[in-house]
């Protein structure tokens, strides 16, 4: 709805765009960018640097908290605020414009506390309704003034709902400045309590910490914050630039202050990406493309977050699938050699005799031969194999995990015999060196498995 | 209650009332709590065990009666109180270590903005090396099991070092032998002269684990030294249903607002 309002739009909502000031190709605009010689450039970038590193910042607590939702309404709240400041001095005051929207907002999240306290309304509801008719208010107001004013004055009023860089003049980086510093210095001094009442309210109480003031403080400061980045990124999309940046933070850290400096990073870089691909396409809005770069930061830390990321999962996954089909491969060779022979290095097999002794996948245990061929485990020689120094201690190790798993479960949590097979087909792969030795210290040093099989020893090798 | 001591008791609570959305909780809740007791808060699903600690700590509101710490209000007294709130009452996916939430304890002692330094770093590394966590001091807390939470709350009570500790179900999902070391922490910090006041659920060890008993069920059933309540009589009138005409004619005089 909210959206398709602005669409009808967009045709009025036209304003200047930083790349178009020149006609030129995207390749001189490239090179333009990074001499930083445009003075319209120059304040870009310090404004993206200012807004990304506050949206960080705050965002990582909305994130922690769970206001994901309530940061959307409050962006969406402040845009009367917007308009009345402007109607102030009917011209675009950073100031006025800065107080009005902060009351609007500070107005809006007041409304959704009072309508969840005293019905019973939710507060996912009593978000939504507050976020849209703040923003229905603001529409109007916005009309109301170009009707009274003329298209003239309105290029500052305008970008206010999409968000353009451009528009960032010198007294408004000096606002913004004096705000960014105040964020941070209070940020500084209230991380702990601010800490403590987002992880546990109650307890937050329990220590006398003014918990609701802290509240108070706290959502001043978040419109505060969406509103120094209303001009750049535009209402309807400003939450994104509090809330996808530091959820990509969290995705990477486990520690609160980690989160928000990378949080400050990617915020950072969001907004200047942004800027950067907007000033190369002539005519492209900022806030847009400042919101793709964040969501492609996020994407990439979602596939690729070196703790969980789908993609490091999986290539680990692949990774110990390839381990176990070497491991099981050596395991089959060993076993051969146990039976048939003695388990020894330098002993040859008939790859043909050995892929008779176990059903299935003949293709995949040639492969993995080949593979334990290159990194040195056997030797392969005429269709016969046999087991190098390093091949036989990596057979005997396989081996000893696995018996010794089968005795471990016997012995002490009272499996049957025939039962540990199956369950030490996967454990073998996956004990540590260390879990081994305690495992061997624990047992006394065992040298026959459940099953009468003898457990390779150590020292044999 | 003939255990009152000269001196004005740990806990006081008078005449207390508490709604819950209009629906009375508590009703006419009377005691008092000597100091260097402790006291197993005993009573079936929706007795009002947690609200009781809640309202002291003044979480909830209450609509009639009152609540002294030391003699005082809670304002002057909430520093001296230890509170170690449910498990399922925080996020666990918080990016925060284990120390990180023990050293929460010991904000009550620094001002706004002063860091932990080196003599907190030591009271919590003392509270954790308590309840047997020191080995994880670095971990993320969504890495510990249900017990080990559990004491890393203990932990954090510890690292206050409060006078009246008020705890709800600190023995919920944690294992038997975790729970005899919770125990024998517990009666280490009775023996120091601190009081404590424990929610719990389980009837079959609340007669050893405590000095004192309160059987709540809405209303104060009984309330005294163990061995003097824990008798069948009061038990069945515990765990025997609710007074409806008690809580039909209160529920209705919270409505009416008289």
């Amino acid at each position: 709805m909210i959206f398709a309002l602005y669409f009808l739009s967009i045709d009025q909502l036209y304003a200047a765009r930083i790349g178009e000031l020149v006609e030129s190709n995207s390749w001189d605009q490239i090179k333009r960018f990074f001499t930083f010689s445009d003075r319209g450039l120059q304040l870009s970038l310090i404004g993206a640097l200012l807004f990304g590193s506050v949206c960080g910042l705050t965002g990582s607590f909305i994130v922690v908290r769970r206001m994901a939702l309530f940061g959307d309404a409050i962006s969406h709240a402040v845009l009367p605020g917007v308009a009345i400041g402007f109607m102030w001095g009917m011209e675009k005051d950073p100031l006025a414009i800065l107080v009005g929207a902060t009351i609007a907002g500070l107005l809006g999240s007041v409304l959704v506390q009072a309508i969840v306290r005293t019905s019973r309304i939710k507060q996912d509801a009593a978000l939504g309704i507050v976020l849209a008719s703040f923003f229905a208010v603001g529409l109007c107001l916005i009309r109301m003034i170009q009707n009274h004013e003329g298209a003239s004055k309105m290029s500052g009023l305008k970008t206010y709902l999409f968000g353009d860089v451009a528009v960032i003049d010198s007294s408004d980086i000096m606002t913004m400045s004096v705000i960014v510093v105040l964020t941070f210095v209070l940020f500084y001094f209230l991380y702990r309590p601010l800490l403590i009442v987002s992880f546990d309210r109650q307890f937050a109480y329990s220590l006398g910490i003014p918990v609701r003031l802290l509240d108070a403080v706290f959502q001043m400061f978040l419109a505060i914050a969406i509103v120094i980045s209303l001009q750049a990124v535009g209402v309807v999309l400003v939450s994104a630039m509090l809330i996808i940046p530091a959820a990509t933070a969290y995705l990477l850290a486990d520690r609160m202050n980690k989160m928000i400096f990378l949080a400050i990073i990617i915020g950072v870089m969001s907004a200047i990406l942004g800027v950067f691909f907007s000033f190369l396409g002539s005519n492209l809005p900022t806030g847009p493309f400042m919101v793709i770069s964040s969501s492609l930061l996020f994407a990439m830390a979602y596939l690729f977050s070196p703790k969980n990321g789908r993609i490091t999962n999986w290539y680990r996954y692949l990774q110990l699938k390839s381990k176990v089909r070497k491991e099981n491969t050596l395991k089959l060779i060993y076993h051969y050699l146990e039976k048939n022979a003695e388990a020894k290095e330098g002993v040859n097999i008939e790859v043909s005799e050995l892929l008779r002794t176990s059903k299935g996948d003949t293709k995949g245990k040639l492969s993995s031969l080949r593979i334990l061929e290159k990194s040195g485990s056997i030797e392969l020689e005429n269709k016969k194999l046999s087991l190098t120094n390093l091949g036989l201690e990596q057979a005997s190790s396989i081996v000893r995990n696995h018996r010794l798993w089968e005795l471990y479960l016997t012995n002490e949590a009272n499996y049957a015999a025939d039962h540990v097979h199956d369950d030490a087909e996967k454990v073998e792969h996956l004990l540590s060196e260390e879990k081994v030795k305690e495992l061997e210290l624990f047992l006394d040093h065992p040298t026959v498995d459940p099953h009468g099989k003898p457990i390779p020893g150590r020292g044999q090798v | 209650m003939a255990e009152i001591i000269d001196n004005s008791p740990a806990l006081e609570i008078h005449d207390l009332i508490v709604s819950y959305q209009k629906k009375p909780v508590l009703y006419g809740v009377d005691i008092a709590i000597p100091e260097g007791s402790m006291v197993g808060v005993v009573g079936p699903n929706g007795a009002g065990k947690s609200t009781l600690i809640k309202t002291v700590m003044g979480l909830v509101p209450h609509s009639h009666g009152w609540v002294k710490i030391f003699g005082g209000d809670l304002k002057n007294s909430i520093k001296r109180i230890g509170y170690v709130p449910q498990r399922e009452s925080v996020d666990w996916d918080f990016p925060v270590s284990v120390m990180d939430v023990v050293l929460m304890g010991c904000y009550g002692g620094l001002g706004l903005h002063r860091r932990p330094g080196k003599k907190e770093k030591d009271k919590a590394s003392e509270a954790l090396e308590k309840v047997g966590l020191e080995a994880y001091s670095k971990r993320q807390i969504s890495n510990l099991s249900g017990g080990q939470q559990q004491r890393v709350f203990l932990a954090r009570a510890l690292a206050q070092e409060s006078d009246l500790y008020l705890m709800d179900e600190p023995f919920a999902g944690v294992d038997a032998a975790t729970e005899v070391a919770i125990v024998e922490l517990l009666c280490q910090i009775r023996d120091q002269g601190k009081t404590l006041v424990v929610v719990h659920h389980d009837l079959a060890t609340a007669r050893e684990y405590f000095d004192m008993i309160l059987l709540l069920n809405m209303r104060v059933v009984g309330f005294g030294k163990t061995e003097n309540v824990f008798n069948a009589e009061l038990l069945q009138k515990t765990y025997g249903g609710r007074l409806t005409a008690l809580s039909e004619i209160a529920d209705k005089l919270a409505r009416e607002k008289i």
